[in-house]
């Protein structure tokens, strides 16, 4: 419940008694599963991105025109863009402005919690409540700003009560303002729970140390917590920008159906039974997640900080 | 550092947090009230009345979506999720503490499942299905066979999309088995085994009364993240939605304060789960330290 994050090699040694047999049967069922519905999966996706489609049937085939299809007018085309680049252009700007404003308001408050909250059941309640409403339903934290940034809404009707606008200002919802508000408002957790984590693990005499030694607040904090809370903040920055990447239903619902994400592409073709279409976008969108989180890993050199 | 005074930063911090509260719960308690609205009020404020009118109208079906249906769909699978959530990841967890050929792997490819983008597991889980139904096709016309010949499809509730939840579930289920192991005193084993246990009594008397509050919230999580999961549902179930996915067609149709009181009844349902958790959760410790007085 803590989602403390550990790594095998850091399990304590368990009794050596029983063998290795019976590890391999109690891993069987999570390895199966694993296999069936995520490996096999993916394998297939990769496979069927290279078949051959029309309206009516699928065959399988080894040719690239699925690929072609996404890269239409990309090169010839330049500078203008392709839809292709445009629509991961406008998803890149979604997951850049999602990953600063989260990595901020994570950072603050897991530092907050872990620094400035000083018994551990006030720590662990405050915790709690920024953890709840992670197990509620996102569809309802997306409806529940409707009724705050709509035309009519609490803030119009504010800003207009106030004299700070004439007339009810549109841009609050369906607008790419509202798909990263909502962004900030439902991943940030994911941000906050492993920065909180290692700074949980920061060693409080090395604080003490920076004190004593005259460095003020602000040193203490670049120069002895940001380097430490380094591992959660790659973890936490994975995940956000992992999850913003592969979006349609964020961008979906607080973007009025009129924005264009990545995610959303496969979702419509998919629906479109273009199947091979949709897995050559998936393919390459998984491509270009993985090249991200290789350039945060390198960026931060999480091996070196683990 | 705890005895020093309370700098001017906790209490910018501290409103920072506050402030942070506010933007986590504001909007859902915004339409907590509005889904008392009057019968004639709107999806804004003012409020029109305060009437339950809304929860009545919910009540009696939202036109063609079948929402109670729907609602029903998602409490099932969540349940059979979170059962096997458990389960699944609590012998997981057993196997990663001893050595096993391919731990390295297997790891890797549990958070893998986290972070490759819903869409695509989505899409694969349904490309999965759709190219079985074919080969089921295709058999049934190649062989005559009588039992196979009125297919419909693999895909549902029970197959793709609870394999779905579970690539979700799992990981998380299994990262805090992994915190929970890392705490757990290997002694108790090794005392029950010298008394004579084998590993079954020991797992049944002495490892899981242990871990059961750790396992209460695997529970927790395996539930709420599937009751709630939406995009790796998308492309992996068949006719029949679960609630989020119908949620999600209702935001465009429903102009009315009955998506807030379908709002309130869902976020209300999870936190009721929670907090049924939380309970179960000390009620398990509270048992736990007692019968530690007991036997001490």
């Amino acid at each position: 419940m803590d989602g403390t994050v550990a790594r095998p090699a850091t399990l304590a040694a368990a009794p050596p008694r029983r063998g290795r047999g019976t590890a391999l049967w109690q891993a069987a069922p999570f390895a199966l599963l694993f296999l069936l519905f995520f490996i096999l999966p993916l394998c297939l996706t990769v496979a069927v991105s290279f078949w051959h489609y029309d309206e009516y049937s699928l065959t399988p085939a080894f040719s690239l025109e699925n690929y072609q299809e996404v890269f239409e007018g990309c090169i010839d085309r330049l500078p203008s863009l392709c839809v292709t680049f445009a629509t991961y252009l406008s998803t890149l700007r979604f997951a850049l402005m999602a990953w600063v404003c989260t990595l901020v308001l994570g950072f603050g408050i897991a530092y907050f919690l872990a620094f400035h909250v000083r018994t551990v059941p006030v720590q662990m309640g405050l915790f709690l409540l920024c953890t709840v409403p992670f197990w509620t339903s996102n569809i309802i934290r997306m409806v529940a700003w409707v009724p705050l940034l709509g035309r009519n809404g609490l803030v119009n009707q504010g800003l207009q009560a106030v004299g700070l606008t004439k007339a009810p200002l549109d841009w609050l919802l369906y607008s790419e303002f509202s798909v990263v508000l909502a962004f900030v408002h439902l991943y940030t957790l994911f941000m906050m729970v492993p920065i909180f984590n290692s700074m949980a693990r920061i060693d409080r005499a090395l604080i003490e140390a920076a004190y004593d030694s005259g460095a003020t607040g602000w040193q203490t904090l670049w120069n002895v917590v940001v380097p430490l809370a380094k591992p959660g903040i790659a973890i936490g920055s994975i995940f956000v920008v992992t999850l913003v990447m592969g979006d349609f239903v964020t961008v979906g619902v607080m973007g009025g159906q009129q924005i264009a994400s990545v995610g959303k592409v496969i979702q419509v073709q998919m629906s479109a039974l273009q199947l091979p279409a949709a897995a050559a976008n998936a393919v390459v969108l998984l491509g270009a997640v993985m090249l991200m989180i290789v350039a945060m890993t390198r960026l931060i050199d999480l091996r070196k900080e683990l | 550092m705890s005895d020093r005074p309370r700098s001017p930063a906790f209490y910018a911090l501290a409103a920072f947090f506050a402030l942070f509260v506010a933007f986590l719960y504001g909007p859902t308690l915004t339409i907590l009230v509005l889904s008392f609205q009057g019968p004639q009020g709107g999806l804004t404020f003012p409020m029109n009345g305060v009437s339950t009118h809304w929860f009545g109208k919910l009540w009696a079906g939202l036109g063609i979506v079948d929402i109670w249906g729907a609602l029903w769909r998602s409490l099932r699978l969540g349940l059979v999720v979170m059962g096997l959530t458990v389960v699944i990841a609590f012998f997981a967890g057993l196997a990663f503490r001893k050595r096993f050929r391919g731990e390295g792997a297997l790891f890797t490819v549990a958070v893998a499942s986290l972070i490759v983008p819903s869409i695509v597991v989505s899409l694969g889980i349904g490309l999965e299905f759709r190219l079985l139904d074919e080969a089921v096709k295709w058999a049934a016309a190649e062989t005559g066979w009588g039992w196979l010949q009125d297919h419909g499809t693999l895909m549902g509730l029970y197959t793709s999309a609870l394999g779905a939840h579970l690539t979700w579930t799992l990981p998380f289920g299994l990262l805090i088995m992994f915190a929970v192991f890392n705490r757990f005193d290997p002694a108790y084993e090794e005392a029950a085994r010298d008394l004579g246990a084998t590993g079954a009594q020991t797992l049944r008397h002495v490892v899981v009364p242990i871990l059961g509050p750790s396992l209460v919230g695997v529970a927790l999580f395996g539930f709420t993240l599937s009751f709630d999961e939406l995009a790796r549902t998308s492309q992996a179930i068949g006719g029949r939605n679960t609630l989020p996915l119908e949620l999600q067609g209702l935001t465009t149709t429903v102009t009315t304060p009955e998506i807030y009181a379908l709002g309130t009844l869902t976020t209300g349902m999870s936190l009721a789960v929670i907090g049924l958790a939380l309970g179960a959760s000390l009620y398990l410790q509270r048992r736990k330290a007692k019968a530690g007085l007991r036997l001490g």
